[in-house]
């Protein structure tokens, strides 16, 4: 990685938007696992390892697997956040493998929110 | 409001603009109606969306077509359009948006503005979203005087718990004598119960990155150092990661953005010790001494570590560095209250619903963050007090939820501000147990130079274990506060300092507590166990024999489906057969 120039932050902002936004064409779905410390002691690696799994049996190429840090609500972990190309994001809490193998087959590849799982839709207000 | 988020824009919602203007102009209603282009409102699936305020109406998937009717019923008649406004399905459960939950919706964030939505080991992500403008702009457009002056004018207050003025403190640096001058990062955080700058630091660590190279600009230091504790290895992974992919950008390094500007820091691992989230003993320690605080004057801005000027910042006040410089200090010194500015990352903890990191605008009430944003108190139990600050800080009781938060405030009640741990607790919380935990801690935490703390401590505890074990004598009370006091007077650290402050407020609010334990021999609580009796309501028990099967002294006995006996020589208070009983039959006196 060679040093950036100033103008650079602009040129690397548009290629991350491109491959991470759904809205850019990056893919159809993104799913977000939050692991903070709080997270993989609940079990997030096994969540996340559960939809490596399942995503490569599908043999399935065109969803965005990403993690982040905590998410916040720390006694409800492990959580996902599932964004669908052109809906709002989807807030899952109290994840398990069984729980988030559902979620891929019916929300993520089915489109229909599984609403006995999640706590909500939308984003956070940013400053 | 009409949406032009890319989602709505790419469904027309100029062609809409453009037809709604035409409709109004034509009733003559553009001088009361103000047609305004927002950006994504977050329900893509339903757009074009339109907000029509004050009433707050939301018209969902819009076409051109709908709008000289929805102008003429709406605007001009008063009728909103039913069909075309927003209403959740029918009859199916609805999934609450975000911004409807309670815990999100009150909250305001700056320090954790990334939080959820970047990979905090990919840089990129974190330049994605606006990371490294504030470190382009103070470097190519602002003079280090320029960067101290706008942190002094935003109000910023160390958030490690003083609450001392950053920019002040910066500037004291700045102009202290010499070429060579240091910043540090305190990560130490010891508090039970905190975990803000862990969090921060697992999920956004190029913030903090950002903030101590803008700062070093500022004060015109060189060389860094992040003192992090061992205790976080996830953290100190991150930080790692983050500070070699910074490097790898050159935004660490020489010639910083080919500025002339050069800055690198250091990880320096903690080694298990709360006192060196004290500034000189922490300095002490990357020195490579023991940890013990030292006398101040010379505070560090003017003799630090290797005897240099030295800025030391808590994480989260490095942290909300570049938003300021980014927006702007009038934009930061908006949010909060008259004295302290900002917004604070609180770890709420405790008996509550919704555990977690919070932040929150300074001036928020207590009852806001327990109710609207924890959630209440789990099992319906009666809130009892909230511990804010740590070790250093005290319990503020229920009767003063409305209390707004911030430093002064705070500090009034008898509290401290702290580094954010905020401990809620219940009707079953023992408050004597609670004071006595924390003189545990920092009894042990203590490094033992000054009498006061090391042998004040000891004796501290020693009272509150006599007390607590059914052996409180008359005059243990008094002998708390003039203790207490003493300690506070003759100690040279925030750490002996501070550490009566629990017993102190504690025995500020829950004095009948303490005597109920010292001359009744009770807990009210029932949480210490030498002073209450596990013992089964005869009237609520009906034989189904799950506590005597739970119990591992088998010290209840008692026929089927007849009232159980607890034999109170065998009884250890384990607490088993109150968890598991189902009809609450067991009680704790």
């Amino acid at each position: 990685m060679p040093k950036i120039k100033i103008e650079d932050l602009d040129r690397i902002s548009e290629e991350i938007k491109k491959a991470t936004l759904l809205r850019e064409g990056a893919g159809r779905a993104k799913i977000t696992v939050h692991m903070g410390t709080c997270g993989i002691s609940a079990g997030a690696r096994e969540i996340m390892n559960t939809l490596l799994v399942e995503i490569e049996k599908r043999d399935i190429k065109d969803i965005i697997l990403a993690t982040s840090g905590c998410a916040g609500l720390c006694s409800k972990e492990p959580m996902a956040t599932v964004e669908l190309k052109g809906k709002a994001p989807v807030k899952y809490i109290e994840l398990t493998p069984e729980k988030i193998r559902r979620i891929l087959l019916e929300h993520v590849l089915g489109g229909k929110i599984v609403k006995k799982y999640a706590l909500a839709i939308g984003s956070e207000r940013v400053s | 409001m009409l949406c032009a988020g890319t989602a709505c824009v790419s469904n027309n919602s100029f062609k809409i603009k453009e037809a709604l203007e035409k409709e109004i102009k034509k009733h003559s209603l553009q001088d009361e109606i103000l047609v305004v282009m927002t950006g994504c409102n977050g329900f893509c699936a339903v757009g074009p969306i339109m907000v029509v305020k004050p009433d707050g109406i939301f018209y969902q998937n819009l076409t051109e077509e709908d709008i000289p009717y929805l102008v003429e019923e709406h605007f001009l008649k008063g009728r909103p359009v039913q069909k075309l406004m927003y209403f959740p399905p029918k009859g199916k459960e609805v999934i609450p948006k975000m911004m409807d939950i309670g815990f999100f919706a009150h909250q305001t964030l700056i320090a954790l503005k990334n939080r959820g939505l970047i990979d905090p080991e990919k840089i990129d992500e974190y330049i994605a979203r606006d990371g490294y403008r504030a470190l382009a702009k103070a470097l190519t457009s602002m003079t280090p005087e320029q960067v101290i002056k706008e942190i002094k004018d935003s109000g910023l207050r160390g958030r490690g718990g003083a609450g001392f003025p950053t920019g002040l403190k910066w500037e004291f640096c700045r102009k202290s004598p010499g070429d060579e001058k240091y910043i540090i990062c305190n990560a130490d955080e010891g508090d039970p119960g905190a975990f803000m700058d862990r969090s921060i630091i697992e999920s956004d660590p190029h913030l903090v990155l950002e903030g101590m190279i803008i700062g070093a600009y500022g004060i015109g230091a060189n060389q860094g150092y992040v003192y992090i504790r061992n205790e976080y290895p996830l953290a100190m992974k991150r930080l790692e990661i983050a500070i070699n992919q910074a490097r790898q950008y050159g935004l660490l390094g020489e010639n910083i953005f080919e500025s002339g500007f050069n800055f690198d820091i250091r990880i320096q691992k903690g080694a298990g010790a709360f006192v060196c989230g004290e500034e000189t003993a922490l300095i002490a320690s990357i020195e490579g001494k023991p940890p013990e605080p030292r006398q101040r004057p010379p505070f560090p801005a003017q003799s630090g570590v290797w005897g240099k000027p030295t800025n030391i910042n808590n994480v989260e006040t490095w942290a909300t560095v570049p938003t300021i410089i980014f927006k702007g200090a009038e934009w930061f010194s908006a949010i909060g209250t008259e004295k302290s500015k900002g917004t604070k990352v609180f770890s709420l903890v405790g008996k509550i619903n919704n555990t977690g990191l919070v932040e929150v605008p300074m001036g928020i009430t207590l009852r806001e963050i327990i109710y609207d944003i924890g959630g209440g108190i789990p099992g319906g139990k009666k809130f009892k007090a909230v511990q804010t600050g740590g070790p250093s800080g005290g319990c503020i009781p229920a009767k003063l939820i409305d209390l707004p938060v911030d430093y002064e405030q705070l500090t009034k009640v008898g509290s401290i501000m702290g580094s954010g741990g905020m401990i809620v607790m219940d009707e079953d919380t023992c408050v004597v147990d609670i004071a006595r935990y924390f003189i545990k801690f920092t009894n042990d935490e203590s490094c033992g130079k000054c009498s006061s703390c090391r042998e004040g401590s000891e004796a501290l505890l020693e009272i509150l274990n006599r007390i607590c074990s059914g052996e409180g004598e008359e005059g243990d009370i008094i002998l708390l506060e003039e203790l207490g006091k003493a300690i506070k007077d003759a100690s040279l650290c925030g750490l002996g300092q501070t550490l009566p402050n629990p017993v102190l407020s504690t025995l500020q609010y829950f004095k009948d507590e303490y005597e109920a334990h010292i001359k009744e021999k009770k807990c009210p609580a029932g949480v210490c166990k030498e002073l209450i009796q596990y013992s089964v309501d005869k009237e609520k028990c009906n034989g189904c024999l799950l506590c005597a099967k739970n119990c591992p002294q088998n010290a209840i006995t008692g026929k089927r489906k007849e009232p159980q006996t607890i034999d109170q020589d065998k009884c250890i208070k384990c607490n088993m057969c109150y968890e598991v009983c189902k009809f609450n039959a067991i009680q704790k006196r």
